[in-house]
C-alpha cells in the first residue's frame, strides 16, 4: 500500500542541551535511611527506636542532611496526618502485630531480631515512596518527622511553602 | 415468509447497477466482526435493481405495494425503540397488485445527501442502508442491504502546533509540542518533550491516544473513553535540558474521524494523553484533544516530484555532501 506523498517526519527543532545539565548532579536526589534499631526500657515498658536518616538536594527540605529517631507510632501518627489532610493515598505500612504483643509466647515477640529487620525494611519502604510524593512534600507533617528533632503532637497542621 | 405453507412467497434482493466497479470498505459490526461494505459519499447517485423472485413457480403473490427505501439514521443502544432518521427518501416500484412472475424493478436516488460518516461504536452506531418492502396483509416482505458512507476533507488552511508548558511547581516542568491539531487518518504526530525542570525520579514516558464517545444531551450525559494506543517513548530518567523527540504514524491504530455533535446525538473526539511515570509508579499526565480527517485519496504526484520531497528530508542532517548527492540522484 503505497502512499502518493511522503509524510514529512523531520524531528522538530530543540535546544541543545547544556554540559553542565547534562552531566552535572541529579536534582532530584531523595535517600532516605532507616536503620540502627534500638530496643529501649525494660520488661513490658520496652519499645524500638529507629534512625532515620535523610539525605537530599530537593529544595522543598530546609535540611540537605539530617538525622532523627522514630518509633512505630510515630509513622502511624505520620500515616493519620497524611491521609486525613492530604487527598493521597497513602502506602501501608508494615503489621502492627499484636499477637506478637500478647504473653505466653516462645520467642521475644516484637523485640524478635528478625521481626525487627522485617519491620524496619517495611518502614524504610513506606517513607521512601511518601516523601517523594510532590503533594506530601507540600504537608508540614513529613517535614516535621524527617528533620524535627520531636514529633509534637499538638502542632498546628498546615503546608509548607519555599 | 408465510407460516401456514399455502400462499405464495418470494424472496427480494437488492443488486447495485455500479456493483462491479464500486469500491467496498471494511466496517466493524456491533459484535466486533468486520465486514465489507458499498463505499459511498456524500452526492453520490444511489442506483440499482430491487429483483423479487417469486418461490413457487405458478403461483401469484398478492401485494400491498413494493417500494425501496433510502436511509440514514442513528441508534442509540440504551434507547434502540428510538431510531433518529436523519435522511429518509422512498422511491415506489409497484402499487398494490399481483405479481404473477418474478420481476425486476430498477430504483434510482439522484445525488443523495449523505452528511455523517458511517460509525459502529460503543453506545451509538449511525447506519445509511437500502430497504426494499414488499407490503402485504399479514407481514411484509423486507429486504435490507447496509452500504458504508465516509466523509472526506481536504487539507485544513490553518493547522497550528500545539506547544504548552506544563508542570507541577518546584517538581517537574516540561514543554510538549505536537507539530499539528490537526491529523489526518494517515499522518504521523511529530513532535518533542522538552524537560525544564525534573525534582522527581521519572521510569518513564509515553503517549496513549484516547477515543471518548460522548452520547446523549443535558444531564443525560455519557462519556465512553477507550484508549486505542500506548506508545512508549522514553525509558529512563530524563534531566534537565533534555528533548525528547516523539513520532507516531497513525496507520497503524484503527480510527475515525473526529465527529462533533453528530446530528445533536453524538460525539466523537480524540485525545493525546502524555503520562509519565516515575518510580513508585505515580502517574503525571497532560490530556490534549486533536482533530483527526480522513484525506481522500489523490492522484499520485509524478516520481520526480515524489524523490524531490524525499530528499528534502536530508536538508538540516550533518553531512553536507550527502543533501547534495540526493538532490543530484533525483534529477
Amino acid at each position: 500500500m503505497s502512499e502518493p506523498t511522503v509524510a514529512d517526519t523531520r524531528r522538530l527543532n530543540s535546544k541543545p542541551q547544556d554540559l553542565t545539565d547534562a552531566y552535572g548532579p541529579p536534582s532530584n536526589f531523595l535517600e532516605i535511611d532507616v536503620y540502627d534499631p534500638q530496643t529501649i526500657g525494660v520488661g513490658r515498658n520496652r519499645f524500638t527506636t529507629y534512625e532515620v536518616r535523610m539525605r537530599t538536594n530537593l529544595p522543598i527540605f530546609k535540611l540537605k542532611d539530617s538525622c532523627v529517631r522514630r518509633r512505630y507510632s510515630d509513622f502511624e501518627w505520620l500515616k493519620n496526618e497524611l491521609e486525613r489532610d492530604s487527598k493521597i493515598v497513602v502506602p501501608p505500612l508494615p503489621g502492627k502485630a499484636l499477637k506478637r504483643q500478647l504473653p505466653f509466647r516462645g520467642d521475644e515477640g516484637i523485640f524478635e531480631d528478625s521481626f525487627i529487620e522485617e519491620r524496619r525494611s517495611g518502614l524504610e519502604q513506606f517513607i521512601n515512596r511518601i516523601a517523594g510524593h510532590p503533594l506530601a512534600q507540600n504537608e508540614r507533617c513529613l517535614h516535621m518527622f524527617l528533620q524535627d528533632e520531636s514529633i509534637d503532637r499538638n502542632y498546628i497542621p498546615g503546608k509548607v511553602r519555599q | 415468509m408465510s407460516f401456514f405453507g399455502f400462499g405464495q412467497n418470494a424472496e427480494i434482493d437488492i443488486v447495485l447497477n455500479d456493483a462491479d466497479t464500486r469500491k467496498k470498505a471494511e466496517h466493524k459490526t456491533e459484535d466486533g466482526k468486520k465486514d465489507k461494505y458499498f463505499l459511498f459519499f456524500d452526492g453520490e447517485t444511489v442506483s440499482g435493481k430491487v429483483n423479487v423472485t417469486l418461490k413457487t413457480p405458478g403461483k401469484r403473490l398478492e401485494h400491498y405495494g413494493i417500494k425501496i427505501e433510502f436511509v440514514g439514521q442513528i441508534e442509540l443502544y440504551y434507547d434502540r425503540g428510538n431510531h433518529h432518521e436523519f435522511v429518509s427518501l422512498v422511491k415506489d416500484l409497484a402499487r398494490p397488485g399481483e405479481l404473477s412472475q418474478s420481476q425486476s424493478f430498477d430504483f434510482e436516488f439522484t445525488h443523495v445527501e449523505k452528511p455523517y460518516e458511517s460509525y459502529t461504536g460503543q453506545n451509538v452506531k449511525l447506519r445509511y442502508f437500502l430497504r426494499a418492502t414488499v407490503s402485504r396483509r399479514l407481514n411484509d416482505i423486507i429486504k435490507e442491504m447496509d452500504i458504508v458512507v465516509q466523509t472526506l476533507c481536504t487539507y485544513p488552511e490553518l493547522n497550528s502546533s500545539i506547544k504548552m508548558e506544563v508542570g507541577i511547581e518546584d517538581c517537574l516542568h516540561i514543554e510538549f509540542e505536537y507539530n499539528k491539531s490537526k491529523y489526518h487518518l494517515r499522518d504521523v504526530i511529530v513532535g518533542k518533550i522538552y524537560f525544564l525542570l525534573v525534582r522527581i525520579k521519572i521510569k518513564h514516558m509515553e503517549i496513549d491516544i484516547i477515543k471518548r464517545e460522548t452520547t446523549g444531551t443535558g444531564p443525560s450525559v455519557y462519556h465512553e473513553n477507550d484508549t486505542i494506543a500506548k506508545y512508549e517513548i522514553m525509558d529512563g530518567a530524563p534531566v534537565r535540558g533534555e528533548s525528547i523527540p516523539i513520532r507516531l504514524f497513525l496507520a497503524g491504530y484503527e480510527l475515525t474521524p473526529t465527529m462533533r455533535d453528530i446530528n445533536k446525538k453524538f460525539s466523537v473526539r480524540y485525545y493525546l494523553n502524555l503520562v509519565l511515570i516515575d518510580e513508585e509508579e505515580r502517574r503525571y499526565f497532560k490530556q490534549q484533544e486533536i482533530t483527526l480527517w480522513r484525506k481522500g485519496d489523490i492522484v499520485r504526484k509524478s516520481m520526480s516530484q515524489q524523490a524531490a520531497i524525499a530528499s528534502q528530508r536530508f536538508e538540516g542532517s550533518h553531512c553536507e555532501n550527502m543533501s547534495a548527492q540526493a538532490r543530484e540522484d533525483s534529477n
